[in-house]
């Protein structure tokens, strides 16, 4: 059964910084969060904030369903960002959940490949840790910048084999994940695909996953107002006409899009 | 406590409808509250024919408000009557149609059709979007084409007309005296205002379509204004509507003139905010020692 969208005010347990810009929020829901799976996403109100008006959505890192708590990945990108990460533990935080359509969960023989780039490695890291599978065939990629704008996923590597790329070889291999050997290599050892990220590093992987016809879902982050399919704000152009990236989205098959 | 209000023969359980383009048909904000409490529910701008509506990006944040270039994006009349109607015309609250056209005929056409539905007891003719390029708001900066379409949808509508007016207008209260004399029924006001965004770092427009429509707090003084100007200039009931955000903000419209209000773009923050105003409309009501809503409509003392 799909939960029921409120506004609901959750408690901040814990902001804690894992690098200069990226912070982990806490959200404590004083209802169950049962049915939240990666790629869905909750869109948070800025509070005190001058000038900012619409929320702003993010995509779910983890779920703790007997604590009720859904951790996010704030990364500082502008003023609402910024102002959310200068929230303190024990103050309320109001938010729309939960929005948006899940990544499709692997099937038991599959051998997946999850790649991350930036705060998009948010619902990735999510998916390694819920989709069931042996960590054997789970390979998960994340890029960045550099060694210092990677975030600490040790809790994360129990769930499958992890691959690290930065654009000035600081940590991993040097350059774009799709310069790394997991990548560029053979890309139909995966049956699956999954990727949330910059939209260039998305386009790359979809456009190779559609040349060799592999499954490859992607995770969009137009701009939206509302979440909930009644702004239209965020539409995505796809092969059958605009579509909503809050309530068709945000994860979309490739081979639905017009790359 | 009496909140029940009247838009010429219709009667409205309370003085708070939702605005067009802000909650779909209405489905989309049933998770968060009870539909049947509203006073209405205006639908979705409907067009004859489907409309893919603009290309992204159509939103930009701007502040206290937004700008939106959604331009009417919507599967057209006969998707509505064929596959929403029968899902949303027993909601127990009124169902308004915003009806909108690129020629005088599409409206018209249109306007037939929702005619003969039972369920809806008004449309919203929507001469005011900014977003469109053929239509929509050309019609309604002017008094004879604002004219010309009321009164070619006025002899083929028989229910509640409500005419959606545009703030992109030397004198609102003329392009209101002109539709009242036409027919109208009632005006609701204010459609967005025009704006604009640009991107410094880029130099290039934020909107696909470089203008919008302005939404949200921003606007309310202005919208505030316009409502208490054209509630002076005509003898129908005015809706207001621009920037709503509490009871507080709604009470101010009634105040200057609004028999009723609609909440838009305050929804996208907090789609449980209408029903806030209709509990805050009942406390004050019930502090100023009021029997009827009624008596707040055009109560200010100048």
């Amino acid at each position: 059964m799909c939960m029921k969208k409120t506004v609901t005010d959750f408690l901040l347990l814990e902001n804690k910084q894992l690098n200069k810009d990226n912070f982990r929020l806490i959200l404590q829901s004083p209802h169950p969060v049962s049915d939240l799976f990666p790629g869905q996403f909750i869109n948070v109100e800025i509070k005190d904030a001058a000038e900012i008006f619409l929320r702003r959505p993010f995509s779910i890192l983890d779920v703790d369903y007997e604590q009720q708590t859904i951790s996010l990945l704030v990364k500082i990108l502008g003023r609402g960002s910024k102002k959310l990460t200068e929230s303190k533990a024990g103050q309320t935080i109001s938010a729309i959940f939960p929005l948006g359509k899940s990544f499709t969960l692997p099937d038991k023989t599959d051998r997946i490949l999850l790649i991350g780039g930036g705060s998009g490695v948010a619902p990735m890291l999510f998916l390694a840790k819920i989709c069931g599978l042996d960590p054997g065939q789970i390979n998960v990629l994340i890029g960045a910048r550099s060694a210092s704008d990677h975030i600490d996923v040790s809790a994360y590597q129990q769930f499958g084999q992890f691959y690290f790329a930065t654009e000035d070889g600081s940590l991993g291999e040097k350059g774009y994940v799709t310069n790394h050997p997991v990548f560029s290599g053979e890309l139909n050892q995966f049956s699956k695909i999954y990727t949330c990220g910059p939209d260039l590093m998305m386009k790359s992987i979809g456009r190779r996953a559609i040349a060799e016809n592999i499954f490859c879902e992607v995770s969009l982050e137009n701009m939206m107002a509302c979440g909930f399919g009644a702004c239209l704000c965020c539409v995505e152009d796809t092969k059958t006409g605009h579509k909503c990236v809050c309530t068709d989205g945000p994860v979309f098959n490739v081979n639905d899009l017009k790359w | 406590m009496n909140l029940g209000i009247k838009i010429h023969k219709l009667d409205f359980k309370n003085p708070v409808l939702t605005a067009s383009g802000t909650c779909g048909f209405g489905e989309e904000i049933a998770d968060f509250i009870d539909l049947s409490l509203l006073g209405g529910i205006v639908v979705k701008g409907t067009t004859l024919k489907h409309r893919e509506g603009n290309a992204y990006p159509r939103m930009a944040e701007t502040p206290s408000g937004m700008l939106n270039a959604v331009g009417l994006q919507n599967k057209g009349v006969d998707n509505f009557i064929t596959n929403i109607y029968p899902r949303i015309k027993d909601l127990n609250t009124h169902i308004i149609v915003n009806v909108n056209g690129s020629t005088i005929d599409e409206y018209v056409e249109l306007t037939e059709r929702l005619n003969e539905m039972d369920h809806i007891p008004a449309i919203e003719l929507n001469i005011s979007c900014p977003n469109v390029k053929e239509g929509g708001m050309a019609f309604g900066i002017s008094c004879p084409s604002a004219e010309a379409v009321v009164r070619a949808v006025r002899k083929v509508y028989s229910k509640t007309m409500i005419v959606k007016l545009s703030p992109n207008v030397t004198n609102i209260a003329d392009i209101a005296r002109a539709v009242e004399g036409q027919g109208a029924d009632s005006v609701s006001l204010i459609n967005t205002l025009l704006g604009m965004a640009v991107n410094s770092e880029t130099r290039k427009p934020v909107l696909s379509t470089i203008t919008g429509g302005l939404s949200g707090p921003a606007i309310k003084p202005i919208a505030l204004r316009m409502v208490w100007q054209v509630y002076n200039a005509v003898k129908i009931p005015v809706i207001g509507m621009g920037g709503i955000m509490n009871a507080t903000d709604a009470i101010e419209f009634m105040i200057a003139g609004a028999s009723a209000i609609q909440v838009g773009t305050a929804l996208f923050i907090d789609p449980t905010i209408p029903v806030q105003i209709i509990d805050g409309l009942s406390e004050y009501m019930e502090r100023h020692k009021m029997q009827s809503v009624n008596e707040l409509i055009g109560s200010l003392q100048c």
